[in-house]
């Protein structure tokens, strides 16, 4: 008897998870396979990809510095820039709104992330551009300001596009405070500042963890806010791969840096984990 | 403490309200408004190219989150009969699939298909009957496969969440009053998870509608909404772009408002 009930339960199994099986090893596992063999490979002349066996991609790494440098200081300190904007929003939610108004305004800091990050990161370019704060400060008598195309427009619309995605895990692990630990501090004594510090900060680190990963991790391949407000003067690792792949047709060069961008994603991830374990609580983040 | 709140939330709002004000400017300039007028609106419609676009952004977030609602959810009520070990692995992928960046998985994809084309291809041509033989190139389908990967992350990482509230004991009182398997699925499981799966479509087709950097690499000659906006940028914002743009919003800010709609029922019932 081939169909007793064990086998058919795992017949069952198998075609539920089986679509789903093949999407992710036809178009995740595969392709990752494809640019870890295009890294070891060598650019023919016209442009692409040949066979070959060699580490010169990975060893010329260095030439695109500027672009590792950019990324690697500016995700994070973005992050922290986020963080320091997101906290007391976070804080007001979660501690201070009135429950009549707190899920509109808590969706009022979604609905943003939601909606079309080209969209809401060309808004700046011309608010930022030379008809727009410019030339404003120019009618003040307050010439020649150039804020487009600079690192602290890209450090701006990273800060603005990554807002809530930051504030969203701070508000969180602070919802979930005991509001009874609270009141004890301030019975026994504490000061608001000494109550927020002992017990507030301290309980809401799980949430804070949480955000600077998401945005770190999120910025690493960031293409678009560097492109748009830092007019590719602000290279990212992401304006360097679109420029090997798309422009100057280098694509064992271009997979070495995605395999190395991958690399660090996931150094990030683990370091990210390992505090977030310390800190212990959840990892739970509800982005919707 | 209000102030620098109320300030947060104008920083958020801002840009996105001149994007619209702007819209409706009847200049022709973008910083200066010289009064109220739809005329943009109306060249945008009249563009063809851009049309052409938004069709094609919407076949494709259709597409894809259709099928990542259904292979998603499939994976999802899957998973849960599969084995630890099993599971955990799937937990990876899906987790990959969404922490990896987008250019990435862009530029993999891209890589992939290249070479499977420049496999296939010639064997296609040589078993062929006719004249000309069908070629297989990146466009609808390889955005369409790029997309269903994450969006069906998304969508399996929510039903999953949703299956893992749902109740044991009326699961259990349905085959203790001797219902088969699929008529509990139908008639306890599939109702209370619908609201998520739909959640999870709608969420999908927004993402997949907004996705700008995967399209970007893997559309070949075809051009999705995001990539005409882009280049449309680079030549100059018009009021055009930002009637388009204000278009984008409001559709996404509609998927957006039914999708946690939908998602706050779990909570309430």
């Amino acid at each position: 008897m081939p169909f007793t009930p064990a086998t058919n339960r795992r017949l069952v199994t198998a075609a539920l998870v089986g679509p789903a099986s093949i999407w992710l090893f036809v178009f995740l596992v595969l392709p990752f396979i494809a640019i870890i063999v295009f890294a070891f490979g060598e650019r023919a002349p016209e442009g692409g990809y040949q066979a070959a066996f060699t580490f010169a991609q990975f060893a010329n790494l260095g030439s695109r510095a500027a672009a590792f440098k950019n990324t690697l200081i500016l995700a994070p300190i973005g992050a922290f820039a986020c963080l320091l904007v997101a906290y007391p929003v976070a804080y007001y939610l979660a501690v201070k709104a009135s429950a009549k108004y707190r899920l509109l305004l808590v969706s009022l800091v979604v609905v943003p992330f939601w909606t079309s990050l080209l969209v809401r990161t060309y808004a700046w370019m011309y608010i930022l551009g030379a008809r727009g704060i410019p030339h404003l400060l120019e009618m003040v008598g307050i010439e020649d300001v150039r804020l487009l195309n600079t690192p602290g427009a890209v450090l701006l619309g990273i800060v603005y596009g990554y807002l809530p995605l930051m504030i969203m895990p701070i508000y969180v692990s602070l919802e979930k405070l005991d509001r009874r630990l609270l009141e004890a501090s301030a019975d026994l004594g504490a000061r608001p500042l000494s109550t927020f510090f002992g017990i507030t900060l301290p309980l809401s680190l799980p949430g804070v963890m949480t955000g600077i990963a998401l945005v770190t991790i999120l910025l690493l391949g960031e293409y678009l806010i560097p492109q748009l407000l830092g007019g590719g003067k602000v290279f990212f690792i992401g304006n360097a791969l679109v420029d090997l792949f798309l422009q100057s047709r280098n694509w064992p060069f271009g997979s070495a840096i995605a395999v190395t961008l991958v690399v660090v994603v996931v150094i990030v991830l683990l370091i990210a984990m390992r505090i977030a374990w310390r800190v212990a609580g959840t990892r739970q983040v509800d982005l919707v | 403490m209000r102030a620098l709140v109320t300030a947060v939330y104008l920083f958020l709002y801002t840009p996105i309200a001149l994007v619209v004000l702007f819209s409706f400017n009847a200049g022709r300039n973008a910083s200066d408004f010289t009064g109220f007028s739809t005329q943009w609106y109306g060249r945008a419609i009249a563009n063809t190219f851009l049309m052409e676009a938004l069709q094609n952004s919407l076949t494709i977030a259709f597409t894809s989150a259709g099928l990542a609602a259904i292979f998603g959810t499939m994976a999802a009520i899957g998973m849960e009969r599969l084995g630890a070990r099993a599971r955990a692995v799937f937990d990876g992928l899906f987790a990959a699939a969404i922490v990896v960046p987008g250019v990435v998985i862009g530029i993999a994809t891209l890589v992939a298909l290249v070479e499977v084309f420049g496999f296939v291809n010639p064997l296609i041509a040589a078993v062929w009957p006719g004249e000309q033989a069908p070629k297989l190139s990146l466009g609808y389908g390889s955005i369409i496969a790029a997309h269903g990967l994450f969006t069906m992350a998304l969508v399996t990482m929510i039903v999953k969440a949703r299956i893992a509230s749902l109740g044991r004991d009326i699961v259990e009182a349905s085959s203790d009053l001797y219902a088969t398997p699929f008529t509990t699925f139908r008639q306890i499981v599939l109702p209370q998870i619908l609201p998520s799966i739909l959640a999870g479509f709608l969420l999908a087709f927004t993402f997949s509608f907004d996705d700008f950097i995967i399209a970007f690499f893997v559309a070949g000659s075809n051009t999705t909404l995001p990539i005409y906006v882009f280049a449309s940028i680079r030549r100059g914002v018009t009021p055009e772009i930002n009637a388009i743009a204000t278009m984008v919003l409001v559709a996404s800010l509609g998927l957006i408002l039914i999708a946690r709609f939908l998602m706050r029922e779990k909570t309430t019932n």
